[in-house]
């Protein structure tokens, strides 16, 4: 276990250090800089700033630069924020971010789970079909129009819920709901069609035989096993939700990481590209290291190598 | 458990047993009017071919009818108590308790994510008042009983680090947890490969001498049914079409079908050269199911009354019967016979 968890780490390491070289010589090809958009900006005071930022040098020397100051721990300078190192912006930035992510999974999962079960326990009855139908809707109406309805609904028409920031507990409502609306979707139909392959397996017949109650056999015998493809699911979408979303950000005016990551890349502000693309990756690949030893506690069949 | 002194109790009865499956297609009538009796310590064999109710019948006897299968008539009487009308908590009570089964599959019908030891003990728990430790103890003799070596290690393992026999010891073991009064095995060997399949019914067979309870082998090997099984069913299309001793079955039969399906063994005493006599045509869609005999378009005897209406039964010595017009026939000619 240990030594799997090493390699994991190890290949991990390796995974990001070669996100890292391709989003730098990638981003470095787009067209532009930072400072090219601004006509204010006379070519002389331009090609200052460029030299200041070392932006004159090679790419090759440039890219050896940046690889040893992340090593030191340095990100570097935001080309665009003056002042505000890109560390500095995404620790700001981040927890916002994440906490919000947070919330909105825990919710996905304490709302998908049960309504898959009662879906697909109820299978073919009035009950599944409601929650196949709001599910479908769920999966299919993107997180722009929701945000705005729920804005709309709660916050202007109601106004009973507050439609800017993040500063209490009735304000995180609507943005959690605005993200967890999709998740919450897709965990259900995952659950469903997963429950429904378990309840039909031949162990599910010797648990009702031995007299198990149907609550028993389902929380029991059928839950265990049909969880997996929602943990399966469930670990990359937080660590992709965790990094922000830039339309629910954007819409509840939330300062967090969502936005930086779209606008970083309009600015081409370079040095917040990596960091930002560094983060995710690093979530991701955690991530998918969590779901794999999840995998094996849940399932002893499963065997880590 | 009764053996001995109570030979004779009556433990099951089941009259005119009617199930059928509502499905969007239409009614499936699994099974017509199924009706027999188990005594206490009897071992009966349920024999036919797929889909002729065997398993259906079995699992009725626990309330265990899949969706959407539905009982529309008959009564099963088991121990005393109607289960036709008991309610799925008093039901829950029997399962595993006093009534048990085997299934056919061991390498799916133990739950992949627990322990060996978890799922034997989860039976004790729930119709026994056995603490844990004892609880352990209990399953731990359990697992010598059906033959299984090292049972302390055996009992941390899952489903997947044991083999097919094995686990099919598993399953007897946590069938055998409550000792119920009847054991039903839904083709316990047909997943195993031979040698195996002996050890297991050898096991059974010692199991059935020390413990009594009583058994029904539900199986479509007759070589299975032979070795172990006092009584025979024969089963077609819902209808039990001949019972009778293992004798009677074997060297008497008197159903057309029954004796198709004999004539179908393979022998070793023929030459090599000489092929199986198969039973010609198809089953019978039991969505449709003929008026008449359910085997008549299959029968090579068939009469012209057979296809309009069902036979009644026709009694031999002790417990031997079967529902054929061509023995209803033979007995018309005996007393034509005996009046002249």
């Amino acid at each position: 276990m240990t030594k799997y968890i090493i390699k994991r780490v190890a290949m991990g390491l390796l995974s990001i250090f070669i996100v890292a070289t391709l989003t730098f010589f990638l981003m470095n090809m787009v067209p532009g800089g930072p400072f090219v958009a601004e006509k204010s900006i006379s070519k002389a005071a331009q090609e200052a700033l460029a030299s200041k930022y070392g932006l004159d040098k090679p790419i090759f020397e440039r890219y050896v630069t940046y690889m040893t100051d992340f090593l030191k721990g340095d990100m570097g300078v935001s080309l665009r924020q003056r002042g505000r190192t890109v560390s500095e912006i995404i620790f700001s930035k981040f927890p916002v971010s994440a906490g919000l992510a947070g919330i909105a999974v825990f919710v996905a999962l304490c709302v998908g789970i049960p309504l898959g079960c009662i879906s697909a326990y109820n299978r073919g009855k009035l009950s599944d079909n409601i929650i196949i139908v709001l599910g479908t809707c769920g999966i299919a109406i993107p997180s722009f129009i929701s945000s705005v309805l729920l804005l709309y609904t709660f916050g202007s028409r109601l106004n009973i819920l507050p439609t800017i920031g993040l500063n209490d507990a009735a304000s995180y409502i609507m943005p959690v709901t605005a993200l967890a609306i999709y998740p919450t979707a897709y965990i259900t139909r995952l659950m469903r069609s997963s429950l429904l392959d378990v309840m039909g397996q031949d162990y599910i017949r010797t648990a009702k035989a031995k007299g198990l109650s149907s609550f028993v056999t389902l929380f029991k015998h059928a839950l265990r096993n049909a969880i997996l493809p929602v943990v399966t699911y469930v670990g990359p979408m937080l660590a992709s939700l965790m990094t922000g979303s830039f339309v629910v950000e954007k819409i509840f005016t939330i300062p967090g990481l969502g936005r930086e990551f779209v606008s970083s890349i309009s600015n081409r502000d370079y040095t917040m590209i990596m960091g930002t693309t560094i983060i995710l990756a690093t979530l991701i690949i955690a991530a998918n290291v969590i779901v794999d030893i999840l995998y094996k506690v849940i399932d002893p069949r499963i065997k880590l190598k | 458990m009764g053996k001995g002194e109570n030979m004779a109790e009556k433990l099951l009865e089941i009259k005119d047993e009617r199930l059928s499956f509502f499905t969007p297609a239409g009614e499936v009538k699994a099974l017509n009017g199924v009706s027999f009796t188990m005594n206490e310590g009897d071992v009966l064999g349920i024999v036919g071919e797929s889909g002729s109710g065997k398993s259906v019948t079995a699992y009725s006897i626990m309330g265990l009818t899949a969706y959407p299968g539905k009982l529309i008539g008959g009564s099963i009487l088991f121990n005393g108590h109607r289960i036709d009308e008991m309610s799925e908590k008093e039901l829950r009570k029997i399962r595993g308790n006093e009534v048990s089964i085997i299934f056919q599959d061991p390498m799916t019908s133990l739950n992949p994510v627990y322990t060996i030891g978890n799922q034997i003990e989860e039976v004790i728990l729930l119709h026994t008042d056995k603490t844990k430790q004892e609880a352990h103890a209990r399953a731990k003799e359990l697992l010598e009983l059906v033959g299984i070596n090292e049972p302390d290690k055996r009992l941390k393992q899952y489903p997947h680090e044991l083999s097919g026999g094995m686990r099919q010891r598993v399953m007897i073991a946590i069938a055998l947890a409550c000792e119920p009064k009847l054991l039903i095995a839904d083709e316990p060997t047909t997943a195993l490969d031979v040698t195996i399949q002996a050890q297991i019914l050898e096991l059974m067979q010692e199991l059935r001498k020390k413990l009594g309870m009583s058994i029904i082998m539900i199986t479509h090997d007759l070589g299975v049914v032979a070795s172990m099984c006092e009584k025979i069913a024969v089963m077609y299309a819902g209808h039990i079409v001949e019972y009778g001793t293992t004798d009677d079955i074997f060297y008497n039969p008197k159903h057309e079908y029954t004796k198709g399906l004999i004539k179908s063994i393979p022998k070793l005493n023929v030459e090599q050269t000489e092929r199986l006599v198969p039973i010609e045509g198809q089953p019978v869609d039991l969505l449709n199911p003929p008026k008449g005999c359910p085997f008549a378009p299959r029968c090579e005897s068939c009469m012209k009354i057979c296809l309009d209406r069902m036979p009644p039964k026709t009694e031999f010595d002790g417990t031997h019967y079967s529902h054929c017009w061509l023995l209803q026939k033979e007995e018309f000619a005996q007393e034509e016979k005996t009046v002249e």
